[in-house]
Formats: C-alpha cells, sequence, structure tokens
C-alpha cells in the first residue's frame, strides 16, 4: 500500500496537511488559455494590419485586420462566458484599479476594440451596402487608417497585460515566472500574429510578417528557457507532466515555423502556409501549457511549502546569526520586538 | 489617504488607508487552537448565521475532518492532526499498554489517492463535494505490543479568512466588489460580484472560492452584519472553550503575547503565534492563530506574501515586454527595404 509519502514526488522533505493543496487551484478552464492565445492573436494582427496599412500591402492588410477583429470577438465571448455570472459582464466597467491587471485589461481591451472593428468593418462591409463615394462609406475609409494605428498602439499592452494577470496571483508558477512570461506572452503573440499573416497573404506581401515571426518565436523561445532554467522549484511544474509536454510540442512548433518561414517560406506560398499554421499552433500550445504549469502547482503543495519554509528558516537564521541572545524558541514566525 | 505601505509591510490602520476617516477600531479573531477541542460548532453556527449552503457530504479519512478546507461553503474549518507525540508535560497513560499506530496516516492515504484524480485535486472541498467512489479504509493491523506508542496528542485548529492587512483577493477583484470595510476586515458584495475568479488565484491561504452553483466568490465576512448591531461574529459566540476570541486587534494581539508566555513557561515550547505580525508579507492578518505545530502541518502556508508586493516589478517586465513587442513589429516594416516581400517580381 502506498502511504502518504510515497504519493508525494519525488520525495516528502516536507510537512502539508495530509498532503493538501494549500492554495486553490484557479477556477478558470480552458475558456481563459483560449483567450490567452486569441487575445495575443488580435494584438499581433493588429499591430501588422497597421504595417501593411501605411506600406500598401493591401492582402496582408485584409487577413490581419480580419484577423484582428476575429481574434477580438473570439476573445469577449470567451472571457464573458468563463464568468461565473456572464451576464454581469459590464461590472468590469466600474473601477479602474491598477492593483488589479484584469481591471486594467479591460480598459485595454476598451481602447483597443474600435480600432480593431472600423478597419475589419471597412474590409468587409460591400460597396454595394455602402458605398465609398457617399459620405457614411467615405467616412469608414478614412476612418480605417487612424483607427488601425489606434488599435497597433494598444496592441501591445493586449499582448503583454495578460503575463502581468497571471502573475499577479499566487500561483507559484505563475507569480514566480513574473519576469519573463511577458515575453514569452508578447513573443508568442507577436508569432501568431504573423503565422495568420503568412497563412493568408501572398509571399510578395508575407516580408515584414516573416521577420514579425522569427523576431516573435526567438523572443518567447529564449524567454521560456529563461522559466526552466530556473533553479528554483517552481520552474519543475513547467518541466514536468502534461505542461512539459504541451510546451516541448509548442516549442518544436514554433521554432520549426519560424525557421521555415524564413527560408522555403519566402518562395513557396505552400511552405509560408505550413509555416503560418506551424506558429499559430505553437501560441496555441504555449498558452495551454503555462496555463497547466500554474494549476499543477496549486494542487501539489510542494511549490507552496518548500520555497516559503526555506524562506523563513534562512531568516531566522539571520536574525539569531545578528542576534546574540540566541532566539532559541522553536520554529515558527516570532514576534516582532 | 495612501500610505507608503498600500501595498506592502506595515500598515497601521487599513481601514483610513481604504479612505474612512471616522471608523471605529479594527476587529479580528485571535483562534487559540491549544483549547480547542474540536466540537465544531463554529463551522455550524457560521452556516446558520450567514446561510451558507451545503460543501457536500465527504469521508474524507482525515481524522475527524471531513470538511477538508475552507471554500465558498466552508467560511470556518476545523482541522485534525494526530500526532504520536506528547502535549507538553502531559501524561496520556499509554505506556506499556498495547496500543498500535495511529490508522490516520493510513486513511488519508487511501483517500488522498482518489482525490488526486478529481478535477481540482482536493482544491474544491470546502465548495462542493469531492465525488469520491466509498473509500475502503484499511484495517490498520499494529503490533500491538506494549509500548508501541508513549505519546498521543491531537491537534485541533478552526481556520477561518485572515481578512489580511494586504488582502490580494482585494487588490485583484475587478468589479470592486470586494472592499474593506470600516472595521478593517475585508468582504465580498454579492450583488456586484460577476465571478470571475481572480480572486481565487490570488489568495496566498487558498480560502476564497466561487460556487460552482451560484456563480460568486464568498468568503467570511467577519459577521459584518452582526459587527453593525454589536454583536461578536456567530463562530466567537459559539465557542464553548473562547478558543475563537473576537476583539479589537490591538487588544488581541496583546492577550496572544501573554498566552504565549503562559505556554511557554507552562513547558510547551512548541507554541507559536501566526499572521500576527505587521511585519509578514501580508502585513500581518486580522484573524491569527496561536498554533502549536509548523503552520504547514495545519495547512496554512508558512510564509504567505502578498502578489502586490511584485506589482511594481510584474507592471514594469510588461512595460518592457510591450515596448519590445512595439519594436519588433515597426522594425519588421522597417527594416531592410528592398527585400523579398517588398519588391514585386
Amino acid at each position: 500500500m502506498k502511504t502518504r509519502e510515497d504519493l508525494a514526488v519525488p520525495k516528502a522533505d516536507f510537512r502539508s496537511y495530509y498532503g493538501r493543496p494549500v492554495l486553490k487551484p484557479p477556477v478558470w478552464e480552458w475558456k481563459i488559455p483560449a483567450y490567452l492565445f486569441t487575445g495575443g492573436l488580435a494584438a499581433g494582427s493588429a499591430l501588422l494590419a497597421a504595417g501593411a496599412d501605411l506600406t500598401g500591402r493591401p492582402a496582408l492588410r485584409r487577413a490581419t485586420r480580419l484577423g484582428s477583429v476575429g481574434g477580438l470577438t473570439a476573445s469577449m465571448v470567451l472571457l464573458v462566458a468563463d464568468l461565473g455570472r456572464p451576464e454581469r459582464f459590464h461590472h468590469m466597467l466600474r473601477v479602474a484599479k491598477p492593483t488589479s491587471p484584469m481591471s486594467i485589461g479591460t480598459w485595454i481591451l476598451v481602447a483597443f476594440s474600435p480600432g480593431s472593428v472600423l478597419p475589419a468593418a471597412d474590409e468587409l462591409v460591400p460597396a454595394r451596402w455602402l458605398p465609398r463615394d457617399r459620405w457614411p462609406g467615405r467616412l469608414l475609409t478614412l476612418a480605417a487608417r487612424p483607427a488601425g494605428l489606434s488599435a497597433a498602439l494598444v496592441a501591445p499592452g493586449v499582448a503583454s497585460y495578460t503575463a502581468a494577470l497571471l502573475a499577479q496571483t499566487a500561483v507559484p508558477a505563475w507569480n514566480e515566472a513574473r519576469w519573463e512570461l511577458p515575453f514569452v506572452f508578447t513573443g508568442s503573440a507577436a508569432a501568431s500574429g504573423a503565422g495568420l499573416g503568412l497563412l493568408a497573404a501572398p509571399v510578395t506581401e508575407a516580408g515584414p510578417a516573416r521577420r514579425l515571426a522569427a523576431v516573435g518565436a526567438a523572443g518567447e523561445l529564449a524567454a521560456s528557457r529563461l522559466i526552466e532554467r530556473n533553479p528554483a522549484l517552481f520552474a519543475r511544474a513547467y518541466t514536468t507532466g502534461r505542461a512539459h509536454r504541451m510546451r516541448r510540442w509548442s516549442e518544436l512548433l514554433t521554432a520549426g515555423g519560424a525557421v521555415l518561414a524564413v527560408t522555403a517560406g519566402r518562395r513557396r506560398r505552400a511552405a509560408a502556409a505550413v509555416a503560418g499554421l506551424a506558429l499559430l499552433g505553437g501560441s496555441a500550445l504555449q498558452r495551454f501549457g503555462v496555463f497547466e504549469a500554474g494549476q499543477a502547482s496549486t494542487k501539489d503543495p510542494r511549490y507552496v511549502v518548500v520555497p516559503q519554509r526555506e524562506r523563513l528558516d534562512r531568516r531566522r537564521l539571520d536574525r539569531r546569526a545578528g542576534d546574540d541572545d540566541g532566539d532559541l524558541r522553536p520554529a515558527g514566525p516570532s514576534r516582532s520586538g | 489617504m495612501i500610505d507608503a505601505h498600500s501595498l506592502y509591510g506595515p500598515l497601521p490602520d487599513p481601514a483610513a488607508d481604504a479612505g474612512y476617516h471616522e471608523h471605529p477600531r479594527r476587529v479580528g479573531f485571535f483562534t487559540d487552537t491549544s483549547v480547542c477541542i474540536g466540537c465544531k460548532a463554529c463551522e455550524v453556527a457560521c452556516k446558520e448565521w450567514n446561510n451558507v449552503p451545503e460543501d457536500g457530504l465527504n469521508l474524507l479519512g482525515m481524522s475527524f475532518d471531513n470538511t477538508g478546507m475552507l471554500g465558498a461553503n466552508s467560511w470556518r474549518h476545523v482541522a485534525f492532526i494526530e500526532q504520536d507525540r506528547r502535549l507538553g508535560v502531559q501524561d496520556v497513560e499509554l505506556e506499556g499498554l498495547p496500543t498500535g499506530p495511529s490508522a490516520s496516516d493510513q486513511d488519508a492515504a487511501v483517500v488522498a489517492e482518489a482525490l488526486r484524480h478529481t478535477k481540482r485535486g482536493g482544491g474544491q472541498l470546502g465548495t462542493s463535494p469531492a465525488d469520491l467512489p466509498f473509500p475502503s479504509l484499511p484495517v490498520v493491523d499494529g503490533d500491538g505490543q506494549p509500548g508501541s506508542r508513549d505519546g498521543l496528542r491531537w491537534l485541533m485548529a478552526s481556520d477561518v479568512c485572515k481578512h489580511c492587512t494586504h488582502a490580494a483577493c482585494l487588490d485583484v477583484c475587478p468589479t470592486g466588489a470586494l472592499f474593506r470595510t470600516e472595521f478593517g476586515t475585508v468582504v465580498v458584495q454579492q450583488n456586484i460580484c460577476n465571478g470571475c475568479g481572480y480572486c481565487v488565484s490570488a489568495c496566498p491561504y487558498g480560502v476564497i472560492d466561487r460556487r460552482p452553483d451560484d456563480g460568486r466568490a464568498a468568503k467570511c465576512t467577519l459577521c459584518y452584519d452582526r459587527l453593525h448591531g454589536g454583536l461578536e461574529p456567530a463562530c466567537a459566540k459559539a465557542c464553548p472553550t473562547k478558543s475563537i476570541q473576537f476583539g479589537p486587534l490591538d487588544e488581541l494581539r496583546e492577550r496572544a503575547a501573554g498566552r504565549l508566555s503562559d505556554l511557554h513557561e507552562a513547558g510547551v515550547p512548541e507554541a507559536r503565534l501566526y499572521g500576527e505580525d505587521p511585519g509578514d508579507g501580508v502585513g500581518g492578518d486580522g484573524a491569527f492563530f496561536l498554533l502549536l505545530d509548523e503552520p504547514e502541518a495545519y495547512g496554512l502556508p508558512p510564509d504567505p506574501v502578498v502578489p502586490t508586493r511584485n506589482l511594481a516589478a510584474t507592471w514594469k517586465a510588461t512595460g518592457l515586454a510591450a515596448a519590445a513587442l512595439a519594436a519588433a513589429a515597426v522594425s519588421a516594416f522597417a527594416g531592410r527595404p528592398g527585400r523579398p516581400g517588398r519588391g514585386r517580381r
């Protein structure tokens, strides 16, 4: 029969209450990592769309404008559906709190939306319904470029705030990776937006998408490696179990997609499309992998107890070294003063 | 009034920091677990007064604890820990008797195995049933030799929301549903909460949770309604041994210091206070404890830290990453004019 000590991997070098979690595992379900992906896609696409608009790349512009609004719409649906009370989604608009990345993120999305929707409307609404030589149509076309630029201005915030959202929790795997996660997420957003551009635009127009794919993938992979190489215990949540498997596949797809994009993808449309799909898949798996690592780090009390116990013991040793009386009371937070 | 320690560190008056100009003294709980008898009157009184729904009937194999942990539907939780050692200098008169080992470790291991495979890995306890197949608990075949065990102590502790000086749940709440009361406590407004679940992941103690059927977050209110009526919270009122003491926080801290030195003098050196230090990672708890073992043995985090301590670093890293993305996008278009993609073939 297995004893409690056997159940905890790799060995029970810490104490806990019947091996039970100390923290509550996040109540968020698959919709949140899915949103992390669609939000990143919307941001990466909006950046490419503004650039394509300014540099005269109509096919890339159209694809990424639609990608931006598609990603945004999916994001909104996923975010509202994940609420315990979806009909109260607008309660998010009651306050603006810098201590709450979710609150800041709400306002970032509010700022992002018009710039994402208007240019896409200009692409989508046919001239038959909205003639561009009459004033409503002309207004839409006129507004499309500044609107798209405003979205591009906010897009880096859309891509990065989700990392702050995860880092500002007690979840060890997210909280401890607060320096690296934003770079993982912005890199992943760039790679996914670029992936869409590679998939939907001809190779003659997709040059910027290829370069963004290469830079984004490199940034994402480097930051991701920094997390895994961290000697602290939380990194184990990323290098073991399901999170590890998902992130290995993500790494393969992202690296492979980026390499393919800047080699065969420069000439052959089919290769570019395959590269685009790989980048999109890699970005999605990255988000699900990070999410899973966080979940795993709350379910095993080791991730909470071991680092906190070490910190506490170290502090007590320091205090004792500086105190000749030698506070010999047994373990436990000692009273100050 | 915004203090230099609004986000982290010692903060003498959290209610004033939250904007109350005139307010009553900060109140809280001092839970002295050395006199807890595990009657669970606090759990029952809390459920009765606050209309807290049932959290499921479980058999958890954790001594007499079938609640598991705090949750949306358990605002007080009594932990039970059986240990083969003496409490202080007490004589439990086991010497020479044929006593086998305690069954609780093995019972717990059987249930733990089943719990690990549930969706939230046991984290749902206190909120919803664990849905375990009925565990078949093994009969412990102790050797029954005289003297196989000469000590026995049964630790019981009533856990509750800590009403932190720096409350992570309140800091991250994007709707303002969680707020600081004039008493310095932390309460969820049920008519505002939209069930985003952020507070659940933010709490460093694993206290607050979302009700699956109702969709909103719920936790101890320190009986906000009773405080307005000049009454003490239901759990403290019901506690028959004064293990749960309610009062102004500074008075409770004095009383706890006295109790601690009494216990040390009486030969219980393992007694220690938990959560009473305003210099700790959450700025001190509004509800603190006297424990007889390390906090982690009770399922409490040994050195919890409010996530807002790292708020500045988090936003800095986020801003840098955003700037890097903007730079990458600009250079993707600006870089290398005339290369493939720009020129038409």
